[in-house]
């Protein structure tokens, strides 16, 4: 199981990766193996507000549906938008090619509330 | 005899095993002043000869063999008796739903073929396995399009079949979704009024083509105005006339619905019925109910299988544009035979014959100037006849007197309309038919 140090981590199994005001986020390792083949990702336009906890896309695989949860409140500055011609690339590469945006944050405080490696790494089990 | 087929030993005993002294005592929990204390009230048992006589005494005060000239949604076509015959085989007659594709593969493949007809049909990219009826598909229709434009009004002109109407308001009501109904212009859609009252907050627009009264309309100017305001273009299909008409894709369509009873299935005094729903490629989604899909096993074999399940709330839950997860399996399938006996032409051909005979019976009903043309413009098979007398009166008059069924009664769904009768016609109706018409017209 792949949990890279360096990012933060939700409940919802989201990773974040924080540059300055800039987070990246993506789905873990272990979230795209629960979920298999992703044959479809709904990802929100830049400009688009975000609200920690809220959702702010789909995530499709063969047999079930999940939504993506924010891990900050912010504003989307870019989406992946390569994930909708081939969104197995999540499945490939979680942490790497398989990103799905990039958001500006509105309170760095949140990030407290994230998880350490080692905490998702006991989440998981 | 009794059909029941537990005794009462048997009752006893699984009275017994539950603990329990009568069968009153498992209905405890419903209150004493509402449960049912007499037997119903119903006649005693009659033996199966009796009971075919009384039945057959009340089919016989029916006045059955109407020549019909009633349409406005469900039409009489002639219905090659292959369709019945194929149809009804036992393979086809199956309420098994086919989410095991590996048990299914007729009924897919069935499903598959229906889907390939609407889309050769309408010239979208993508249509489901079917729906209830015409109006159900509507209304979903109007669902997918708020869903996908995250709008919430939807305009429909009131050339729109009135009965499409209706079933939109009711299916819509507790939806967060404005209907608005634009009142027409000399029996076509107001275009001025539509231009009016779209605005930013308009999902989309539903307009018939042939509408309601019959008659052609400029769906293309509907779709501009629509695709300018960035909402879609619903647009409602008599699939017959489709076989002539440009198809709704080149006129601008988002997605297509209709009434698929032409295509095949017995009026049956209005049902069951058969929705058809096509989208363009981008709507695929959010489309509701079943889509079947062919692909490949892992030996290479083409099979069928229902695919992109996730838009169904069976897994979406309430994130699904729509709670229908079934289709009219049987009448898709009634519909897929007929198609594939007709064929292209053999379609157009049936359009055409029910134009040219429409056209026809115009020219004799409108010879003299007792019947006038309630609108001017172009129709296809449908149109309506300004009466000198109320058109229910005429209507009930032609049944007693001369078994002929005239047409539908306008004054039912539009107020100031009961001088107008809706005369609908197919490649069925004989010149003695027709001529018939004309003359227990006159004789009114």
């Amino acid at each position: 199981m792949n949990i890279p140090a360096g990012l933060k981590y939700t409940r919802e199994h989201e990773w974040v990766k924080v540059d300055g005001k800039t987070v990246t986020v993506g789905i873990t390792d272990y979230a795209q193996g629960e979920l298999g083949d992703i044959v479809f990702v709904e990802l929100p336009k830049p400009g688009a507000e975000l609200k920690v906890g809220g959702a702010f896309g789909t995530i499709e695989a063969v047999k079930a549906v999940s939504d993506i949860f924010s891990p900050v409140t912010g504003k989307v500055l870019e989406a992946n938008t390569a994930l909708e011609d081939d969104p197995m690339v999540i499945n490939r590469d979680p942490y790497g090619e398989g990103w799905m945006i990039k958001a500006e944050m509105a309170n760095d405080s949140e990030l407290n509330n994230l998880l350490s490696p080692e905490d998702y790494k006991n989440l998981i089990g | 005899m009794s059909y029941i087929p537990n005794t009462d030993d048997d009752r006893h005993r699984m009275l017994e095993k539950i603990g329990a002294d009568k069968i009153d005592d498992l209905f405890c929990a419903i209150p004493e002043n509402l449960r049912l204390k007499n037997p119903l009230n119903l006649p005693k048992s009659l033996s199966e000869m009796e009971l075919m006589r009384e039945i057959e005494g009340i089919a016989a005060r029916n006045r059955g063999n109407l020549t019909i000239f009633a349409g406005g949604g469900t039409y009489d076509h002639f219905i090659p008796t292959a369709v019945e015959v194929i149809s009804s085989r036992p393979e086809f007659v199956t309420a098994y739903t086919p989410y095991q594709a590996e048990v299914s593969q007729g009924t897919l493949q069935v499903i598959y073929e229906f889907q390939s007809h609407i889309c050769r049909l309408t010239g979208m990219d993508v249509a489901n396995a079917s729906m209830y009826d015409g109006a159900s598909a509507a209304a979903e229709a109007a669902m997918l399009s708020a869903a996908k434009t995250g709008r919430s009004k939807i305009l429909i002109s009131d050339t729109v079949s009135p009965l499409f109407r209706n079933v939109i308001r009711t299916y819509l009501s507790g939806q967060k979704i404005e209907i608005v109904e634009l009142s027409q212009h000399e029996g076509t859609t107001d275009f001025d009024l539509l231009k009016k009252r779209i605005d930013g907050d308009t999902a989309g627009i539903i307009l018939a083509q042939p509408n309601f009264f019959g008659m052609i309309e400029d769906v293309e100017r509907g779709g501009e105005i629509a695709h300018a305001s960035g909402a879609h273009l619903i647009l409602a299909i008599d699939p017959i006339a489709a076989a002539v008409l440009k198809s709704p894709a080149e006129c601008g369509a988002d997605i297509v619905i209709g009434e698929g009873q032409p295509l095949g299935i017995p009026l049956n005094f209005g049902g069951s019925l058969l929705g058809f729903f096509a989208v363009k490629k981008e709507l695929i989604r959010l489309l509701p109910g079943r889509l079947a899909a062919r692909t490949d096993d892992d030996k290479g074999n083409t099979g069928f299988v229902l695919t992109l399940q996730t838009r169904e709330q069976h897994i979406r839950r309430e994130k699904a544009t729509s709670n229908i997860c079934t289709n009219q399996a049987l009448s898709a399938t009634m519909a897929t035979i007929y198609l594939s006996l007709m064929g292209k032409q053999g379609l157009k051909r049936v359009a055409l014959l029910s134009m040219d005979k429409a056209h026809r019976a115009a020219d004799m009903i409108f010879a003299n100037n007792k019947y006038r043309p309630y609108f001017k413009g172009a129709f296809i098979r449908e149109f309506v006849v300004k009466t000198p007398v109320p058109a229910r009166e005429l209507i009930d008059r032609a049944i007693r007197q001369n078994s002929v069924l005239p047409g539908i009664n306008l004054g039912r769904f539009y107020h100031d309309m009961d001088d107008a009768l809706l005369v609908a016609f197919t490649e069925k109706r004989t010149d003695d038919e027709i001529n018939a018409l004309a003359r227990v017209l006159n004789e009114i």
